[in-house]
C-alpha cells in the first residue's frame, strides 16, 4: 500500500480543523470528505488521493470526539495517519474504523510533503520510497490490530460473538 | 493493593483488580446520547440489526443543533426521536424540556457517585465532579456500548492536583482550570485521569466543581474526578433515589505525579486564541476589543454562573457595538433564572437570551462569528474556526469576565464590578 505524505508540522491539529462543526449535520462520508481540513488547509481536498497518508506531530486529532473527522479523512482517501502522539478519542475512532493510527516519533521531521510512503504493518516499518529511508514505529497493540483487521469495532464484536 | 478512585471504579465495573496500562472490558451504568453523534450510531446499529441492551440506562438529550438550525439537523433530530420511540427509551429530553447534555444529566439525577458513564461527546468527563468515572467516546464506541452494555478501556494513570488557598473575590473555578491547562498544556494529561483535591475544591459548590472536570479533556485527559463529600451527597439526593457507592482514593495510592497549587493569589484568567492552554492573567490583557460576549455552555451555563454574571451586569448597559448572548444550559435553569429576575437583568443590560442549546460554542448557531470578529465566551474551546469563521477569534473566561467585558466593550477585569 503506497501513498503520498501530507505533512502537518504544527502540534495539536484538532478535530474542529479536520472537519468544522458546520458540516456535522451530515454523516455522509463523501459529503464530509469534500470539507476535510478546510479551515487549515483548503487545498488539501484537491491534492489528496486514495491511499495517501497524513504525517503530523503531537496530539493529532485533539478536541471534540466527532468521529466525522475520521470519516472525512477516510472519505478523502486517507489510508493512515502517522503522528508523534494521538489524542485519545481520535485514536479510538481511527481503530474503530479500520484506519491505521501509527505512533512514530519525529516522522514529521524526516518526511516531506509529497514523499511516497509504504507502510509495513507486520514489521512495524514506514518506508519512505522517495528518500530511500525507513522509520520504525511503535507497534499497534494486538487488540487494536484485531479490530482493524476485522474492519472496525462493530464487525470485531459481531465476529467475536459468533 | 492501594488504588486511586478511578482504579477502584474501573475495577468494580470490570469485575477484577486493575492496574494502569491494563486493557479491561467494563460494564456501563449510563450512556449519554445527543443529536450530532448518535444518529450515525443509530444507522450503524440498524445496518447490523443491533438493539439497545438496556433502555433504562440510556439518556438522550438533543442539544447541539437544537432547536434545529437547518433541514439536515432537523433530519438528524428526527432520526434520533424515531429511534428513542422504537427502543422505548424513557430518558429523552425533547425541546421544551431540553438542555445541554452535561448540564441536564446531573440536574435530572442520572449521575451518581461510583458509576461508570460514557457519552458520545468529549466533555462527558464533566460528571467526574460527582465522584464517577466518566469519559467521552465516538459514535462507533457508542453503538458498541449501546448494543452490549460494555466497552473496552485502557486503565489510566492518575495525575493528582492538590489545590489549596482561598479564591479571591472575582476569581472562580473556571480561572483555576484555565490556569492548570495553561501550565500543563492541551496534552499535559493525555490519556490520564485528573484527580482534583484540596481545600479549594472542598470550598467549591458542585456546579463550580463541574466547570473544572468539564475541561479535563482540554488537557487531553481521559477523565476528571473529585471525591464525594456532603455537598455531593446533598446534590445527588435532591435529584435521585438511586443507590450509589462512595469511592475514595487510598491514602497511599500511586499517582503518576502530584501537582500542587495555591490559588490565593490567582487572578481571573483569559485563554487567548487558539488553544485553551494559551492562558494569561487578566492584568496582562490590554485593549482587546470585542464584538460578542457569549455566556452559556456545559462549562458555565448553570444557574450559579448566570447569577454571577447578573451581579456584574445589574444596572449597567452593554457597550456600543457589542452583542451579548446568554444561553441558560437547561430548561430548568432558564425557568429559575426567569423567576429570580436574572433574565430581566440580562435583557435590560442589552443582552439577548436564547433557548438552551450548545449553539455557538461549537460553531453551530445562536451567535456565529464573521471574519475578523472577536468573542469572549464562557465556553471551553477556542480552536481555529470554533465559533464560526476560521478567521474569527475566541477568548475563554469565566462568566464574570464575560459580563465585565460586555460592559467595557473589551476584555475586562471582573473584579472592578464585584
Amino acid at each position: 500500500m503506497r501513498g503520498k505524505a501530507h505533512v502537518y508540522k504544527r502540534e495539536h491539529v484538532n478535530t474542529d480543523e479536520i472537519i468544522p462543526a458546520r458540516y456535522l449535520n451530515t454523516d455522509n462520508e463523501q459529503e464530509l470528505a469534500k470539507h476535510c481540513m478546510e479551515d487549515i488547509d483548503k487545498d488539501f481536498v484537491k491534492r489528496v488521493r486514495k491511499g495517501d497518508v497524513i504525517v503530523a506531530s503531537d496530539d493529532f486529532g485533539c478536541g471534540s470526539s466527532r468521529e466525522h473527522a475520521v470519516w472525512s479523512l477516510r472519505g478523502a482517501g486517507v489510508k493512515a495517519v502517522i503522528a508523534n502522539t494521538f489524542a485519545r478519542i481520535f485514536f479510538r475512532n481511527c481503530i474503530n474504523n479500520g484506519m491505521l493510527a501509527i505512533e512514530c516519533q519525529d516522522a514529521f521531521k524526516k518526511i516531506k510533503n509529497g514523499d511516497s510512503l509504504e507502510i509495513d504493518v507486520k514489521n512495524g516499518v514506514i518506508k519512505n520510497i522517495s528518500k530511500k529511508e525507513e522509520y520504525k514505529f511503535t507497534p499497534i497493540p494486538d487488540f487494536a490490530m484485531d479490530i482493524i483487521k476485522a474492519g472496525g469495532l462493530l464487525d470485531y464484536i459481531t465476529k467475536s460473538s459468533k | 493493593m492501594s488504588q486511586t478512585i478511578t482504579e477502584k471504579i474501573l475495577a468494580k465495573h470490570a469485575g477484577k483488580k486493575v492496574k494502569p496500562g491494563e486493557l479491561i472490558n467494563a460494564d456501563i451504568d449510563i450512556i449519554m446520547c445527543h443529536d450530532v453523534t448518535t444518529p450515525p450510531a443509530i444507522s450503524m446499529m440498524a445496518d447490523r440489526k443491533l438493539r439497545v441492551w438496556d433502555p433504562s440506562k440510556v439518556v438522550v438529550t438533543p442539544d447541539h443543533f437544537v432547536p434545529n438550525k437547518d433541514i439536515k439537523s432537523a433530519e438528524l433530530a428526527k432520526r434520533l426521536r424515531e429511534w428513542v420511540k422504537k427502543e422505548k427509551i424513557k430518558n429523552y429530553y425533547e425541546v421544551g424540556k431540553h438542555g445541554v447534555c452535561h448540564a441536564i444529566l446531573p440536574e435530572q439525577g442520572h449521575i451518581v457517585p461510583g458509576d461508570l458513564i460514557i457519552g458520545a461527546d468529549s466533555h462527558t468527563c464533566t460528571y467526574g465532579a460527582l465522584g464517577a468515572f466518566s469519559t467521552g467516546v465516538g459514535s462507533t464506541d457508542l453503538a458498541a456500548a449501546l448494543s452490549t452494555g460494555k466497552l473496552w478501556f485502557k486503565v489510566p494513570e492518575t495525575i493528582k492536583f492538590e489545590i489549596n488557598g482561598k479564591l479571591a473575590k472575582g476569581v472562580y473555578s473556571k480561572d483555576i482550570i484555565l490556569k492548570i491547562i495553561s501550565d500543563i498544556g492541551v496534552d499535559g494529561a493525555l490519556y490520564r485521569a485528573m484527580e482534583f483535591t484540596g481545600s479549594t475544591i472542598d470550598s467549591l459548590s458542585v456546579e463550580a466543581r463541574m466547570t473544572i472536570t468539564n475541561m479535563a479533556i482540554e488537557a487531553g485527559a481521559k477523565s476528571g474526578v473529585m471525591e464525594v463529600d456532603e455537598k455531593t451527597i446533598s446534590y445527588v439526593r435532591k435529584r435521585t433515589k438511586k443507590r450509589f457507592d462512595i469511592v475514595k482514593s487510598d491514602k497511599d495510592a500511586d499517582y503518576e505525579k502530584v501537582l500542587k497549587y495555591d490559588v490565593s493569589n490567582l487572578e481571573p484568567m483569559v485563554a487567548f486564541p487558539s488553544l485553551p492552554s494559551n492562558g494569561k492573567f487578566i492584568s496582562d490583557v490590554k485593549d482587546i476589543k470585542i464584538d460578542q460576549a457569549w455566556l452559556g455552555s456545559c462549562t458555565n451555563g448553570r444557574i450559579e454562573d448566570l447569577r454571577i454574571a447578573a451581579s456584574v451586569m445589574k444596572g449597567k448597559k452593554i457597550a456600543d457595538g457589542v452583542r451579548m448572548i446568554v444561553v441558560p444550559a437547561t430548561t430548568e435553569i432558564w425557568k429559575h433564572a426567569n423567576k429570580e429576575g436574572l433574565l430581566d437583568i440580562f435583557m435590560e443590560f442589552g443582552a439577548t437570551v436564547s433557548a438552551p442549546t450548545c449553539g455557538a460554542c461549537l460553531g453551530g448557531h445562536m451567535g456565529i462569528l464573521a471574519e475578523g470578529e472577536v468573542c469572549i465566551s464562557s465556553t471551553n474551546r477556542n480552536f481555529v474556526g470554533r465559533m464560526g469563521s476560521p478567521k474569527s477569534f475566541v477568548y475563554l473566561g469565566s462568566p464574570a469576565t464575560v459580563a465585565a467585558s460586555a460592559i467595557e466593550g473589551k476584555i475586562a477585569d471582573p473584579r472592578r464590578y464585584l
